[in-house]
């Protein structure tokens, strides 16, 4: 079959087949990781998910819900979500923000909270706006930002180092502020914020969420606000919400997840509470988008929110319980990386921690050269040879910065004290072959 | 204070209204029949909703699994489309598993669409086509479906395309054209060489496919779903997608597929993993196990995939008796589970509403108000040349339960008897 080929046909089939938003967005540290760990790790203390079940009120609530009487659970739900979920959420966090919340309005549930950080950017960024980033960030705010049309500003969380003798602290990562009021221009549109902080478990101060709330009332800038993490808080520290500071709630969009507040991340539900005036967009793009979320698991969630509403503040509370355990866990491991010479970052809230391994670089030597950060190629070959995931710091930087921190690994807890205990065997075992001649 | 600076995005300007917002909260109300929006009152296979409790009970399945498409899943969709499509189809490379048939949509034209590029889209269409091509930056080409005068009979296989017409709609600007058979709304069942047809332009002009196959189980006796993806030439360049809403009546689940080459289908990932990531675990496990079931008996009848094909038929044809009894000329359709109907023989006279709404628009709500049935207007599925033309076509949903076509049948009864 032969046919002449216009040149316009020409110019088609020379051009890439897939669209420009794309560019700079098909790397993705976890397709690498993840393999790794499922080909060599034998404890994955790499990507954050729980190796111990959810509750058992959630799981009885998930098969309530199933077995009923009612199977038009199994069919579409209301689009922006399911309303005992988006009603029970407005009357729980409105009492936490202090303000009465609409249900219809005010909250939208989406597929994660990784949905919920696409429909902000798709909704509220443009071409050639601009959206401070603070590093280390969890990694997908880069690439959404792109795919938006925007340009990252990064500005660094700095470590200051503690005193002597004592382990770093996630709250020794700090913004400079007349570092971070430099970031602001006429063209920024928003900041992301995520405290707790995925890497580094910083929990912001309300003197720190103050100075960037007065950058973004006095430069009118948005804030996209990722708080998945809320109630996996340590020592006796509070999450404070950036939306109940004075000028912020009509200007920020608040992102939670049911699978860190729940330990269900493979169910995949997540929402955002803000001012109509924002959420509106955000339900312009969820209705070109996905449209509707799976409605069996909003079901069991509501139920789960229902359960914690009546039990707040007590001590059979999940969101009393949950941190209690981790920060258990969080102890441990911080021990047995201590002990090790794996010089840990206390981590004040999430189910992260991070360590500097620079007392292992001899086991990894330095390749000059390079093009892949220190960190990265310490991680593989720690799963590779000592059977131990664990994700690179570096994953968590810009392009530009990924050697500014290279020697420092991010573990995951949220494990059973059985895999806890594997991974601290593992670390002594290491240490013993490091110091033996 | 200051006016607020912070609007929409140019992306979705314009994006924000919906027909199914406006009409799913309408007929919310309980003591209306709603034979509206397309989700099936009756309830899933029973298998399915076992499997589900199953991979819940499983404490790593309420965990994060693979980010485009859960092991167990992918391979299952691998095994069953290799039977049908009579080609390798490889799990990991040239599958992935969206939120629903509509995430796959829009993970599709997110990844190969951009401004500058045209889509052709044939009218009717799923609503949602031109607001995604629109949102990626690109520019809606529409090309109608034509009611051919050929005597009495109204089947959907009546509604044809041009191809003089069709032809002429391609350019070097046309990126892609998407095609959804069997139809929604009018349930045509496209034939060989009406897809041969199309094929043909797509080579041509080296245009991508993108195939909605949602309703690909639901063909009824005389009918045949072609994959165009089988076709020759066509591999290369048409994604197909597919949906277990609407394979399995669980439309709750929102999971779907689109599989493809992988030079195509890897940029589809790409949009995945920065917009959603994973799917829900525990729903695709059971689907995956669902699939199963079904995959070891494809050569037996009781296959769901077949059994359900025929219980919908008898509900299509009780449809569109119940239509006639009531002086109404429905169009019967040969696949998918809805029916259209010429209204304006009714003559109901809504001038004196005064909204700017196309009739058909004015008479489902005068419909729901009046008659406590509901349906859908169709000019919601055209663009906006032709919403003159099928302003007095309505759909109607019959995948109901034998309940809700009775109060239909009996509401269609009294039709008459009422004066509005």
């Amino acid at each position: 079959r032969t046919h002449f080929l216009s040149l316009s046909l020409q110019a088609k089939m020379s051009r890439p087949v897939q669209a420009r938003r794309l560019e700079g967005t098909d790397k993705n540290i976890w397709v690498e990781f993840v393999k790794l760990a499922a080909t060599y790790s034998k404890v994955n203390l790499g990507q954050g998910f729980p190796d111990f079940p959810p509750p058992d009120f959630l799981k009885e609530s998930f098969v309530r819900a199933l077995s009923g009487e009612n199977y038009m659970l199994h069919q579409y739900t209301r689009a922006f979500g399911h309303p005992p979920l988006v009603k029970i959420l407005a009357q729980f966090f409105g009492k936490l923000l202090g303000r009465d919340l609409d249900p219809m309005t005010n909250v939208m549930v989406t597929v994660g909270a990784y949905q919920a950080l696409f429909c902000c950017f798709q909704a509220l960024v443009d071409e050639g706006d601009e959206v401070i980033i603070i590093e280390p960030f969890f990694d997908c705010y880069e690439p959404m930002v792109k795919m938006a049309g925007g340009t990252p500003v990064f500005v660094p969380l700095r470590l200051k180092a503690p005193k002597d003798g004592k382990l770093m602290s996630s709250a020794d990562w700090q913004l400079d502020p007349a570092e971070l009021a430099s970031k602001f221009s006429e063209r920024t549109k928003a900041i992301v914020l995520n405290s707790p902080n995925n890497p580094l478990g910083k929990v912001f101060s309300r003197e720190e969420l103050e100075l960037i709330a007065d950058l973004c009332v006095k430069h009118d800038v948005l804030c996209i606000s990722d708080e998945v993490y809320e109630w996996l808080v340590y020592d006796g520290k509070e999450h404070i919400r950036i939306a109940s500071l004075r000028g912020m709630w009509d200007r920020t969009v608040t992102i939670g997840s049911a699978g860190k507040t729940f330990s269900a991340t493979g169910w995949k539900v997540g929402w955002t509470m803000g001012p109509n005036r924002l959420l509106q967009h955000l339900r312009t793009v969820h209705q070109n988008s996905v449209y509707h979320c799976a409605t069996i698991a909003q079901e069991a969630v509501a139920q789960g929110f229902q359960r914690e509403l009546e039990l707040y503040g007590k001590p059979d509370s999940y969101f009393v319980q949950l941190p209690k355990e981790l920060q258990q866990k969080r102890d441990w491991l911080v021990q047995s990386l201590d002990a090790v010479g794996m010089k840990p970052i206390i981590p004040e809230g999430t189910y992260f921690l991070v360590a500097d391994i620079s007392k292992f670089k001899s086991d990894v030597p330095d390749v000059p050269d390079s093009d892949e950060p220190y960190d990265s190629r310490f991680a593989k070959w720690m799963v590779k040879n000592k059977g131990l995931a664990a994700i690179p710091l570096s994953a968590f930087y810009s392009g530009a910065h990924k050697n500014n921190y290279n020697h420092f690994i991010r573990f995951c807890f949220a494990k059973e004290e059985a895999t806890l205990k594997a991974a601290n065997d593992i670390l002594q075992k290491w240490k013993r072959e490091k110091t033996s001649p | 204070t200051m006016a607020f600076r912070h609007k929409n995005t140019r992306r979705i300007e314009g994006l924000d209204s919906n027909v199914w917002v406006e009409f799913t909260k309408v007929a919310a109300d309980p003591s209306i029949v709603n034979l509206g929006q397309g989700l099936p009152d009756i309830s899933p296979p029973s298998y399915v909703k076992e499997e589900l409790a199953k991979a819940a009970a499983v404490d790593r399945l309420n965990q994060y699994t693979r980010g485009f498409g859960h092991p167990s899943l992918v391979k299952a969709l691998s095994q069953v489309y290799e039977r049908i499509c009579g080609r390798k189809i490889d799990p990991l490379t040239d599958i992935l598993v969206t939120v629903g048939a509509y995430g796959s949509l829009f993970s599709t034209i997110q990844a190969l669409i951009e401004e500058g590029d045209e889509v052709i889209i044939i009218e009717p269409f799923y609503d949602c086509y031109e607001p995604m091509v629109k949102m990626a930056g690109a520019k809606p080409v529409f090309i109608p479906l034509r009611y051919k005068n050929d005597g009495n009979s109204a089947s959907s296989a009546d509604w044809v395309l041009d191809p003089a017409e069709l032809a002429n709609k391609f350019n070097s600007k046309t990126k892609a054209i998407i095609l959804n058979t069997p139809h929604n709304p009018i349930g045509k069942v496209f034939t060989r060489e009406e897809l041969q047809v199309i094929a043909d332009l797509c080579i041509k002009h080296d245009t991508l496919c993108i195939s909605d196959e949602v309703y690909e189980w639901l063909v009824y006796k005389g009918n045949k779903h072609v994959k165009i993806a089988t076709l020759p030439g066509m591999w290369e360049r048409t994604i197909t997608i597919g949906s277990a809403g609407k394979t399995y009546s669980v439309t709750g689940w929102k999971l779907g597929w689109s599989i493809g080459p992988q030079n195509l289908i890897k940029h589809l990932q790409v949009v995945h993993q920065n917009t959603l990531y994973t799917c829900p675990t525990p729903l695709q496990e059971a689907l995956a196990q669902a699939f199963w079931v079904d995959y070891k008996r494809m050569d037996d009848p009781d296959c769901y995939f077949y059994s359900l094909s025929r219980e919908l038929e008898s509900k299509r044809d009780r449809m569109a008796q119940l239509l006639q009894e009531a002086g109404l000329k429905p169009v019967i359709p040969d696949g998918g589970y809805f029916m259209i109907v010429d209204v304006s023989t009714l003559n109901v006279d809504l001038s004196d509403v005064d909204e700017k709404q196309p009739y058909d628009y004015k008479f489902v709500k005068w419909m729901i108000r009046s008659k406590k049935l509901s349906a859908i207007p169709l000019s919601a599925f055209c663009g906006p040349e032709t919403k003159r033309q099928f302003e007095k076509y309505i759909r109607f949903c019959f995948i109901k339960k034998d309940s809700t076509l009775d109060a239909a049948e009996a509401i269609l009864k009294n039709w008459n008897k009422q004066t509005a």
